[in-house]
């Protein structure tokens, strides 16, 4: 129980990270973007390219940060493949959804990213190939905080879970703080009044895709760090932070970083009375029940 | 020779039951402007109910109730329509991309139940054994092939032609006036919730009785064939035919099918044999790049949507224009 709750939690982190940004894309240009997830993975490949690089250019970066698998060298890359994976963001909506939002309906974009997210995954199978891969190749030793019932966690874990809230504090200061952050604010509520009031809008959504690259690369990374990279990673956490945008609400921020430990929590509980394989049917089983009990979520306008 | 003819056979036959898919997503998107980010789910449903009340006894596998094939085929088709109706209550009045999430939502899950559930849908090795119809009274497999080819492309005449008929109909325009403004269409007295759903429902129908038939052509279903680049596939050959046009929509799935088949017999001869694992990717990155391309370039199709003609004007008179979808 306390276990599935811990690695629940944990996965609810990096749900949380992914559906910031997807919330503000979903609410701005009011499209469901089917191509987001695959953000996490472009970031976690990203980092796993710079990693090796960095590792073998300087090898003392390489050696482990103990009691953590992380090293110096992965850090470096992390915040390279954030920075990375923003830039594709902004470079994938100049190429393709700017222009199919200039002459067609939201519809047709929703089937672009579609299109988009297959592409991705596929050019990252043909280039990774379809295996698994690790960061570092040692073993990560779970520290064991309690025999009965058994509960154990990795060190990695901890240092996930709290990189993962200082990033999402760090937004919220951004948020409440600057003018940047009021600005984004004021987008999101009411565009055309934004605009009025001086915020250049393509400049704002530049920005959302750039935070929302950055974040999800972050999450990518925590994901892959704690468990492994696949080209897969995309295409398993689409569904669990469209469930965390649609708990929360669509274009809310703190719905969705609430909305993602929601998701990752049941999901993770849900383990101990269902088998595994149900487990990607969790955040459609939520998304029904939230369509069903409040439509648009706890912090959501309603958008009908 | 007679190899190469009942290969064109087979795959008249697949392209002609992926052409009744297209037509099922044509009403809905095309006409009605809903998304269906869930064709497989809706295929699949019409399979597995097909297989299960029309299928032979099998030891350790559910169903097998040898229920007649229409019977059978009218069970998978309800049960499309059902799951259409039910996702299409929770959602439709909702904004659109909330459609298109549950009903991707409902292909993952699905998939996920049948690759799982062992005791209801034989888990990842699938149904199997199921009797397809007259076949005993055929014998022949070639003159089988052909039969079953035909049976298919009735099929795909009924509904293209019901299609046709309820689209040029007062209830077609007001489908497409919900989606072109769907207040407007409010102000004459249109209900859009409720033409949306029938519409939805509908279409979804349409998928279940081309899962039916698949499975009546194969005798065989498994999880693989709920996989998301069926529904992919089914996109690609309508936005290639062109949204909005029923004849295009058969016109894409052919295209497409044949463009799938030749790009994997090709990679499978000619890609050197280290590259033999990734011809799948190769093939998801050519589809994924004939949708991004259409929407970019041509997102009319090649066959464009045909509008404002009243149907007993000339033809010639006026040459229809486009409308952007």
């Amino acid at each position: 129980m306390i276990q599935s709750l811990l690695d629940g939690i944990l996965t609810g982190a990096v749900i949380s990270l992914g559906a910031i940004g997807l919330t503000m894309v979903m609410h701005m240009l009011r499209f469901a973007n089917f191509a987001y997830a695959e953000l996490l993975a472009i970031g976690a490949y990203a980092a796993l390219v710079f990693d090796r690089l960095f590792a073998a250019l300087v090898p003392a970066l390489g050696t482990a940060f103990k009691p953590l698998t992380l090293s110096a060298s992965l850090t470096l890359a992390t915040l390279l493949a954030m920075a990375i994976t923003g830039a594709s963001a902004v470079l994938i909506d100049w190429l393709i959804f700017k222009r199919i939002r200039a002459k067609a309906d939201a519809l047709s974009m929703v089937f672009a990213s579609f299109g988009v997210a297959l592409i991705i995954r596929n050019v990252i199978t043909l280039v990774f190939g379809h295996n698994a891969q690790l960061y570092s190749p040692d073993i990560a030793f779970a520290v064991v905080l309690s025999l009965d019932p058994l509960v154990l966690v990795k060190p990695d874990q901890v240092f996930v879970l709290a990189a993962a809230l200082a990033l999402m504090a760090a937004f919220h200061v951004v948020l409440t703080r600057t003018t940047f952050g009021f600005a984004l604010r004021a987008v999101a509520e009411n565009p055309a009044l934004a605009q009025v009031a001086g915020v250049r809008l393509s400049t704002m959504i530049a920005a959302v895709w750039l935070i929302g690259g950055g974040l999800s690369a972050a999450a990518g990374v925590f994901y892959a760090l704690t468990n492994h990279l696949s080209p897969a990673l995309g295409h398993n956490f689409l569904l669990p932070v469209f469930a965390a945008t649609i708990v929360g609400g669509i274009g809310s921020v703190y719905g969705a970083v609430l909305g993602g430990f929601i998701v990752g929590i049941a999901s993770g509980l849900s383990l101990m009375v269902l088998p595994s394989g149900y487990v990607p049917a969790m955040p459609f089983l939520i998304i029904l029940g939230v369509l069903l009990v409040r439509p648009h979520g706890l912090f959501g306008e309603d958008l009908a | 020779m007679s190899g190469v003819v009942s290969y064109l056979v087979f795959f008249a036959t697949m392209a002609g039951i992926l052409g009744i898919v297209v037509l099922g997503l044509n009403l809905q998107w095309g006409y009605t402007g809903l998304f269906n980010g869930g064709v497989a789910a809706f295929f699949g449903a019409g399979a597995y109910v097909t297989m299960i009340l029309g299928g032979r006894p099998e030891p350790g596998q559910f169903g097998g109730f040898q229920l007649p094939f229409v019977i059978a085929l009218a069970g998978g088709i309800a049960s499309a329509g059902l799951a259409a109706w039910f996702f299409g209550r929770l959602t439709l009045r909702l904004r659109h991309d909330y459609l298109a999430i549950a009903t991707f939502g409902v292909a993952v899950a699905f998939e996920s139940v049948a690759r799982n559930a062992e005791w209801l849908l034989g888990g990842a090795k699938g149904l199997r054994g199921f009797p397809r119809p007259l076949e005993a009274a055929i014998g022949n497999n070639f003159l089988y092939g052909l039969f079953f080819l035909t049976l298919v492309m009735a099929v795909l005449l009924a509904v293209y032609v019901g299609l046709e008929r309820l689209v040029h109909s007062p209830y077609g325009r007001a489908l497409r006036a919900i989606r072109e403004d769907e207040i407007a269409a409010q102000s004459l007295g249109k209900n859009p919730a409720r033409l949306r759903l029938q519409s939805f429902v509908i279409g979804s129908m349409i998928m279940g009785a081309a899962g039916g038939l698949y499975v009546a052509f194969y005798a065989f279903v498994s999880p693989q064939d709920l996989a998301p680049v069926l529904t992919f596939q089914v996109w690609a050959m309508l936005i290639v035919g062109g949204a909005g046009n029923n004849l295009g929509a058969i016109l894409g799935a052919y295209l497409i099918w044949a463009a799938w088949t030749a790009s994997g017999f090709l990679l499978a001869a000619f890609a050197p044999q280290a590259m033999q694992l990734y011809t799948g990717p190769i093939q998801y990155i050519l589809i994924g790049s004939v949708i991004v391309g259409m929407l970019l370039w041509r997102p009319q199709g090649i066959l464009p949507e045909r509008i404002a003609r009243s149907g007993h004007r000339a033809s010639g008179a006026t040459t229809a224009d486009n409308g952007g979808n």
